[in-house]
């Protein structure tokens, strides 16, 4: 048994040390919005946060995870609440298929939370590993953009990365 | 006999004060240098366009924009922090912009920058521009140079100060460093070599300046003498030997080099990393004689080949990792079981996607570890710059991709990853001070 944080709540999975972090997630515990893309850490749509660092969980065995602390866009809020990010990243309407924006939101808040006013320059190079096939990459700098407005005048602190 | 001594010992001292004046005026006059007065930025029409494309070419063949150009930044326009032992030094602006570049600087004032590290206003510039190397470059050349860089589109962007500690921040020491260091002087063909090893020679020596990285530097952060391309450092990135101290497990060839420099990755070799792959990135886009040039060059330096761990040099399928199979493990070498049971998850779970012995990157041409010059080098400090920053997306390139682990993996991860990374694909001895490595290593993230 491994023991794991996810959104501040304590799992222990039954699982291989080498198994990704993102089957855990999905298969286990039932958490889906990070996405399997690829399975390499080339296109980001699994991106979680980790101690408050963008991860790919498909790349993440859960033998690194003991003591840390995981959260998802799950635990950024819900349909009904959703966090700061995820409004603004609705609010530009940013996705098309929607596939990547689970990472793209993950990515986003953990630049915000190092770079509360990033430069356009910063932004695309925090987001820079995240792919979106669609193209809606205008209005993902957009989201992000407002994201960082309404973050940094302090909207409700429900989605605070650790 | 009293007398003779007492004498002897007052002249020593008279002699000593003497040469101790000379030296502090010789430096003094050495120092100083005269400011070259500014010109008017020369128009487009001042040059010749072939002049101009030559000069394109010695350009990316001196990977300007390597350091001169932030990640991602305008090119030429500076501002990127070059780290070094005494601290960082930020590139200059050589687009010419009027006031933030050289666009006041006449051919004479470029021409002195690249042969004596001199800036127009007089000031000593950091042996970190590599002119002991320049220095070596023809005036036809350093003028096709200056006939490109003029010509670029004026960017207005000031470098930020260096972040050098005081004596280091004091320009006028390094009048005695090129006492020291630099020896100037065109480059001379060797008549009992053929051209091409010559043109290579002459590229490596004064235009890429390979040296720089490859050549291993002394206290004073000048290249050692002797020890031409034994194998340096870049910015902290580990600079492989170039000569018989090469640990590619399959030696270099002149094609093989070639076609590294020109793409970046070589299927018996691997990928550039870290600083070498914006270098991969200005060699792409120059004349194959040249960077053929350079392969031949460099390549007859190389050593004859070892064979690598569980595989036939060449010839033979690249990913054989012999007998290891992730279902029986190392069958050759064996980890030491402690950090094998740490990271052999690690490696299954974080690397075995494309890394494992028959995982889809290796079936389009990525090479086996075993065959990796990092892990087989005697320090495991590339080991570990390339699982921290992985080789990154840049924008406007095509080029072989690995993620960054330095958020997914601690420090002791890092370092269990690394010694089991070695043992298992390397048959040398295994690192003795990789958790050193893996802080130093931290400390300096971020720079490149």
């Amino acid at each position: 048994m491994i023991k794991l944080t996810v959104n501040g709540r304590a799992h222990a999975v039954d699982a291989e040390p080498d198994t990704p972090l993102l089957y855990v997630l999905r298969n286990e515990l039932g958490l889906n919005g990070a996405k399997f893309g690829c399975g390499l850490g080339q296109c980001g749509a699994c991106t979680v946060i980790v101690d408050g660092a963008a991860v790919f969980s498909c790349l993440m065995p859960i033998a690194l995870l003991p003591g840390r602390q995981v959260m998802t866009i799950e635990g950024l809020g819900t349909e009904a609440a959703p966090g700061p990010v995820q409004r603004a990243f609705i609010a530009e309407q940013a996705a098309q298929c929607g596939y990547c924006i689970a990472g793209m939101v993950m990515r986003t808040q953990a630049l915000l939370a190092r770079t509360p006013d990033p430069s356009a320059q910063q932004i695309r190079d925090g987001l820079n590993p995240n792919l979106c096939r669609c193209g809606t990459h205008m209005r993902i700098i957009a989201a992000v953009r407002r994201a960082a407005v309404s973050l940094r005048a302090g909207a409700p602190a429900k989605a605070a990365t650790q | 006999m009293e007398q003779i001594a007492r004498t002897r010992l007052r002249r020593g001292i008279i002699i000593t004060v003497v040469i101790f004046i000379v030296a502090a005026a010789a430096a003094g006059a050495l120092a100083w240098r005269p400011g070259i007065p500014a010109i008017a930025p020369p128009g487009r029409g001042s040059f010749a366009t072939t002049e101009i494309a030559r000069g394109a070419v010695l350009v990316a063949l001196g990977d300007c924009a390597v350091c001169h150009t932030t990640m991602n930044g305008r090119p030429y326009a500076g501002g990127r922090g070059i780290s070094t032992p005494f601290g960082t030094v930020y590139a200059t602006n050589i687009t010419p912009d009027s006031d933030t570049g050289i666009g006041r600087w006449s051919l004479a004032a470029f021409r002195r920058a690249m042969r004596d590290g001199i800036d127009r206003a007089g000031r000593h510039l950091y042996p970190v521009l590599p002119y002991p190397h320049f220095t070596r470059a023809t005036d036809d050349d350093i003028a096709a140079m200056y006939a490109f860089l003029m010509t670029r589109t004026p960017v207005r962007q000031q470098a930020p100060p260096n972040a050098l500690p005081f004596p280091f921040s004091w320009r006028p020491l390094l009048a005695g460093w090129n006492l020291l260091f630099l020896r100037p002087g065109v480059w001379q063909a060797d008549p009992a070599k053929d051209a091409v090893w010559n043109r290579g020679a002459y590229l490596v020596e004064a235009i890429s300046h390979c040296g720089a990285c490859h050549t291993p530097h002394n206290l004073l952060g000048a290249e050692k003498g002797g020890q031409a391309l034994a194998g340096g450092d870049a910015e902290g990135w580990y600079a492989p030997a170039l000569q018989a101290g090469s640990p590619a497990p399959v030696p270099w060839s002149a094609d093989a080099l070639t076609t590294y420099l020109r793409t970046g990755f070589e299927s018996a070799h691997g990928a550039a990393a870290g600083p070498m792959a914006p270098v991969t990135h200005q060699l792409a886009t120059l004349p194959d004689a040249d960077v053929h040039a350079i392969a031949v060059y460099i390549a007859s330096f190389m050593p004859p080949g070892r064979t690598p761990l569980g595989g036939a040099p060449n010839g033979g399928a690249p990913h054989g990792e012999a007998p290891q199979t992730d279902a029986t493990g190392p069958a050759t070498a064996s980890p030491s079981s402690v950090a094998d049971l740490e990271a052999k998850p690690i490696f299954d779970g974080a690397c075995g996607a494309c890394h494992a012995a028959d995982a889809p990157m290796t079936h389009a041409g990525a090479p086996s570890l075993a065959l990796s010059t990092v892990i087989n080098a005697p320090t495991s400090r590339g080991v570990v710059d390339v699982i921290l920053h992985g080789l990154p997306w840049r924008e406007g390139h095509a080029g072989p991709y690995m993620p960054a682990f330095a958020a997914a993996l601690t420090d002791a991860q890092i370092a269990a990853l690394t010694i089991y990374l070695r043992a298992r694909y390397s048959d040398r001895p295994a690192w003795q001070d990789v958790n050193e490595t893996v802080r130093a290593a931290r400390r300096q993230e971020g720079g490149t």
